[in-house]
């Protein structure tokens, strides 16, 4: 949901963080009372919820999380996602490095992030309690699996006694329920030994949290009964134990109440819940359709880009070709050959995969054939934080070749939107026969929020022309003669006769191609190669700027998946009583042409980054803007409580702000406001 | 190659599923200039593939001679200029497409395997050649040659061994013999060369010859067989580099040592060499290769050349009886046996895709969890 409407939520009335009852069902009025087997249930509704799942890596975390997502997205609430998990795929059992977490936001209005801070906490063993309990505010809701606080488990990540039981952790609602036991205390009858019986762990859980959330639970079993296909006893025990938490949340006393979150108003229409990179790759085989090409990707495994490959492998009805490379330079090598045979070449790999493309992305500018490369950014430098995310990818996009090589990049701001931006990306390829490196991250690759399908006939046109007769006055064929609009060269594909043609890395003579080595030459295939470039902002749409006051004196300037922070971060800022202008740039090559006009319009210009003031320094050597650069660089998205922090610090700092705030009691409390 | 296949095939079929716009397919733009300029010539003379590029190599270099020998035999292919493409690396012999009149690029440094392979790969009907040196192949571009080889993408790969860096002014390359004295080494070189052709064979390469710059009738006959391989052939060439590294083949050239130490590969032929077939080929006590002398041994120990082992072993003793110095160097055809081809089996894949479930981008779009809001 965050993709497309930048607008302000409704909904403020919620919970706040850390209010989230459990056990004492009087402490919200909208309780009310059900009986089921027996019990006298209350129900408690609620606007919004934030839980995090946090388990060792074998646990299956991500799984559950997953299934939990899938059936608040089908029960109709708006949500984000961030998962969080470990580079190593099995670290040592039950130690802190293993500890792999979940975190959903689900709502009953628009929300733009995965939440600052989880309002539950479900831990599996005492590593997760450790590594997640300082994200979780006092009062917070904390449910652990007993089982697994052994005096062995406590020791591994050293807990000298029992937290569940030394009062350590009285600040939180704390319910210790025997996870593990009583799953295999359900599954004792399924055939299948204790070992095994323990791994539905996570389904039990997934069981109990369904139950508490009132989550419609048709999707998982039907997800079960596929994914075990062909082991039926292990879906039948999944089952079991995901029924079997169910009922026990009906049945227990440990649970007094349960949640109703109701569904998001969203605009008519079909949706689905969708992630970043399967947008990605839904786009990329989009705009093969949209464009009449086969669509060809050359990739190398590397997290987190490797899901586009493995997606994209499965469309080959849809005339997509698949290549897994010996390495990064085959990838894009591949690509870049099949462009020249007409396909739309595409390569997929994260930060250091791109390094090792930047003389074939070079290649591909002085060559003048469509290609996309698609860096979805992790922690770097070098090997980095590879499952975690981050922007400082943006400067090696813009700058990281030999010589003057202009590559207009495109970033998407929310999973969903890595689908248009990935049309986006191909239509300039194609459009303008240039490499386009789209910049998308971990957060955005992994992260999931509802996806309002489109009609796929509305998708852009991306229909492109080959060049099929000599363009010469004598008949011959020019394979650098220019479009005068868009400065793009033809495109003939070899099979087209009397178009043969020779193309290379070697300097270009002007419309003949001819190897040219001369210095006025040189100058001005240098100056065109960056006009046809730069040409690109004509096609631009102006840049949307969301002031919905009107009165704003700062500006927030972001890019790619920061927008669901800042966006976020301006709700609370604008709640406060407070003005402020959001811009967030979809391309970072062109800026729009409106770029420079708007900025000099606010007295302070802030540019939230999650790397160390990338964007901030282009803005500020292009429009001569004194850009307040706000970085962090955790390997996690940014929280919205801290960013309106920092903006409302700065406008409050703003000569002229203070005296047009209100403080007047009608002032929504920020801890009121809606995220 | 399958471009024979298509030469008289004018629709290039992609395997594309109809695309929603109306829009000029790969096809559709061939259709168009098969229109406008005729059917395909594939009656073609060595002069229709030369360009108006002044070819700017050493005068004397042995690039010429096989530009030649490429541009007088192509023609017998019945390949259109236009369905032939030639993807080159980075060195003096890399730049052969500038000089053929057919589609070329000229690209980076060892890439080119790796560039052909998504041209060839999604582009069957065409006939992909790759220009390649020692330092491009064997240095830089190592990897992807391997690979290539390994998947057996149609190809055929002409690797100019003149055993120097020639672009580059001379430095010793990884063909080089132990000792060379270059700029970059001038005490002697200490790396311990490759041997293209048992590289090649190491990788599972399913054609592999050798040929001579200046044996033109050899050289036409080994790169005739590759270019009718389907598959990735390659073809390491002896190029002669008069300015850095002139005389490097003489032993093999001069008509007084060449044929005392080379070993012609005829499928189906005793291997019998030398001036009055003094010497042959029989196999050693550990399933190797040896030379012997041919009145030392039964005849019925010689070796029978046999491209067509399916084993890579035979042909690869057979690379291993050179020597750095080249001494007893096979020339000919090593090795040439049929496996599938990873072109033809991508589209195979993409066939049956489609024939099991046909592209469908909406359903595609709206997966199967998804839900309507009113
Ligand atoms: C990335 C890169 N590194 C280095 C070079 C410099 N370079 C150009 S050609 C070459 C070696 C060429 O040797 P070879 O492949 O044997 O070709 P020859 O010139 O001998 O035909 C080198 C090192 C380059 N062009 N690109
Ligand atoms: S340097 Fe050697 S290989 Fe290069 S063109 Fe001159 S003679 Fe030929
Ligand atoms: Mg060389």
């Amino acid at each position: 949901m965050t993709g497309t409407n930048p607008g302000i939520s409704s909904a403020a009335n919620g919970v706040a963080p850390g209010m989230h009852p459990a056990v004492d069902p009087a402490i919200d009025a909208a309780a009310h009372s059900s009986a089921p087997g027996g019990l006298v249930k209350s129900v408690v509704e609620l606007d919004r919820v934030v839980i995090r799942l946090a388990g060792d890596s074998g646990d299956g975390m991500q799984l559950t999380g997953g299934r939990f997502t899938s059936e608040t997205a089908s029960f109709g609430n708006d949500l984000s996602t961030l998962p969080n998990f470990p580079a190593e795929i099995r670290a040592p059992t039950g130690t802190l490095p293993g500890v792999s977490s979940f975190q959903l936001h689900f709502a009953d209005h628009d929300i733009m992030t995965p939440g600052d801070a989880p309002d539950v906490l479900v831990v599996m063993n005492p590593a997760a309690l450790k590594a997640n309990l300082v994200d979780l505010p006092g009062g917070g809701l904390l449910i652990a699996d007993s089982d697994e606080f052994t005096p062995r488990n406590l020791a591994k990540v050293g807990y000298a006694s029992n937290p569940l039981e030394d009062g350590s952790l009285e600040k939180w609602q704390l319910v210790s329920v025997p996870l593990t036991s009583m799953t295999t205390d359900a599954l004792a009858d399924s055939g299948l030994g204790k070992k095994e019986a323990e791994r539905s762990k996570n389904m039990f859980t997934l069981g109990l949290l369904s139950w508490m959330y009132h989550r419609p639970t048709e999707g998982t079993i039907r997800f079960l009964e596929r994914q075990f296909r062909r082991k039926p006893q292990i879906a039948a025990a999944n089952i079991a134990a995901f029924r079997a938490g169910f009922n026990y949340g009906e049945t227990t006393e440990a649970f007094a109440v349960s949640y109703e979150v109701k569904p998001a108003p969203m605009a008519p229409g079909k949706y689905r819940h969708i992630s970043g990179n399967q947008a990605l790759s839904y786009g990329l085989v989009a705009a093969g359709q949209r464009s009449g090409l086969p669509v060809f990707l050359g990739a190398y495994p590397i997290t987190p880009a490797s899901d586009i490959l493995h997606e994209l492998s499965k469309h080959k009805a849809y005339g997509v070709r698949t290549f897994q490379a010996e390495d990064e330079i085959a990838g894009i090598g591949a690509a870049l050959g099949a462009s020249f045979g007409g396909a739309l070449g595409v390569t997929t790999t994260s930060g250091p995969g791109v390094a090792l493309k930047a003389e074939t992305i070079g290649l591909a500018v002085m060559t003048e054939l469509p290609l996309l490369i698609v860096d979805v950014q992790r922690g770097g430098p070098s090997t980095g934080l590879p499952t975690k995310t981050e922007q400082s990818d943006l400067l090696q996009a813009l700058y990281g070749r030999n010589g003057e090589a202009p590559v207009p990049v495109i970033a998407p701001r929310s999973p969903g939107d890595c689908f248009d931006a990935t049309l986006e990306a191909a239509r300039i390829a194609l459009t303008y026969r240039t490499p386009v490196i789209l910049l998308s991250d971990g957060y955005l690759a992994n992260g999931a929020e509802p996806w309002s399908i489109p009609a796929t006939d509305e998708l852009p046109d991306l229909r492109t022309e080959f060049a099929t007769e000599p363009n010469g006055e004598d008949g011959e064929f020019l394979p650098y003669l220019r479009d005068p609009e868009t400065l793009a060269r033809p495109w003939a594909v070899p099979g087209t006769a009397g178009l043969q043609h020779r193309i290379g890395g070697l300097e270009k003579a002007d419309k003949t191609g001819n190897i040219s080595y001369d210095p006025e030459n040189h100058d001005f295939m240098t100056r065109t190669r960056q006009a046809k470039v730069d040409g690109i902002a004509a096609s631009i749409p102006a840049t949307e700027v969301d002031d919905p006051d009107g009165d704003a004196r700062v500006a927030v300037i972001g890019w790619g998946s920061t927008y669901g922070p800042i966006g976020a971060a301006c709700r609370r800022i604008r709640a406060s009583g407070r003005s402020i202008a959001q811009v967030h740039l979809r391309h970072l090559n062109p800026l729009p042409a409106d770029l420079g006009e708007i900025l000099a319009r606010y007295d302070r210009v802030v540019c939230p980054e999650m790397n160390l003031g990338q964007l901030a320094m282009v803005l500020r050597a292009k429009y001569l803007v004194d850009v307040h650069s706000h970085t962090q660089v955790r390997g996690l998205p940014f929280r919205a409580a801290e960013l309106a922090a920092v903006f409302q610090d700065v406008i409050d700092g703003t000569t002229g702000t203070v005296a047009t705030l209100d403080t007047g009691s009608d002032t929504p409390a920020q801890t009121g406001a809606a995220l | 190659m399958t471009a024979i296949e298509s030469t008289n095939a004018h629709v290039h079929d992609l395997g594309m599923p109809a695309a929603g716009p109306d829009v000029t397919t790969i096809s559709g733009a061939i259709d168009a200039s098969v229109a406008a300029n005729g059917p395909k010539q594939t009656t073609l003379k060595a002069k229709d593939l030369k360009t108006d590029q002044e070819v700017r190599w050493c005068p004397g270099c042995g690039d010429y001679v096989i530009l030649n020998a490429v541009q007088s035999f192509l023609p017998s292919l019945g390949i259109a200029r236009e369905d032939m493409v030639i993807v080159s690396g980075i060195g003096c012999s890399s730049r052969f497409p500038y000089y053929m009149n057919t589609y070329g690029m000229h690209s980076i440094h060892g890439r080119a395997p790796a560039i052909a392979t998504g041209l060839a790969a999604s582009r069957p009907d065409l006939s992909v050649w790759v220009v390649t040196g020692d330092g491009d192949a064997l240095s830089i571009g190592g990897n992807h040659l391997i690979h290539t080889l390994r998947r057996n993408v149609n190809l055929t790969i002409l690797l100019f061994n003149n055993r120097i860096y020639g672009l580059t002014k001379g430095q010793y390359s990884p063909t080089s013999e132990v000792g060379k004295v270059t700029k970059s080494t001038p005490m002697g070189s200490i790396d311990a060369p490759f041997n293209p052709v048992s590289l090649a064979l190491g990788a599972d390469a399913t054609f592999v010859g050798r040929a001579m710059d200046s044996d033109r009738k050899g050289l036409t006959d080994v790169l005739r067989q590759a270019a009718e391989h389907q598959g990735t052939s390659l073809v390491e060439i002896y190029q002669n580099c008069n300015i850095f590294n002139d005389g490097a083949f003489e032993l093999l050239k001069d008509p007084a040592t060449g044929p005392m130490w080379t070993i012609p590969l005829v499928h189906g032929e005793p291997l019998v060499f030398g001036p009055g077939g003094a010497s042959c080929v029989v196999r050693d006590d550990f399933g190797g290769l040896r030379i012997a002398e041919t009145n030392q041994v039964d005849a019925s120990q010689i070796v029978v050349h046999d491209a067509h082992r399916e084993d890579p072993s035979y042909a690869f003793a057979l690379s291993r009886l050179s020597s750095q110095d080249l001494r007893y160097s096979p020339m000919g055809v090593f090795r040439s046996v049929a496996k599938p081809t990873y072109d033809r089996m991508m589209a195979d894949q993409l066939e049956d895709a489609a024939a099991q479930e046909p592209a469908d981008l909406d359903a595609l779009l709206a997966g199967s969890d998804s839900w309507t809001v009113s």
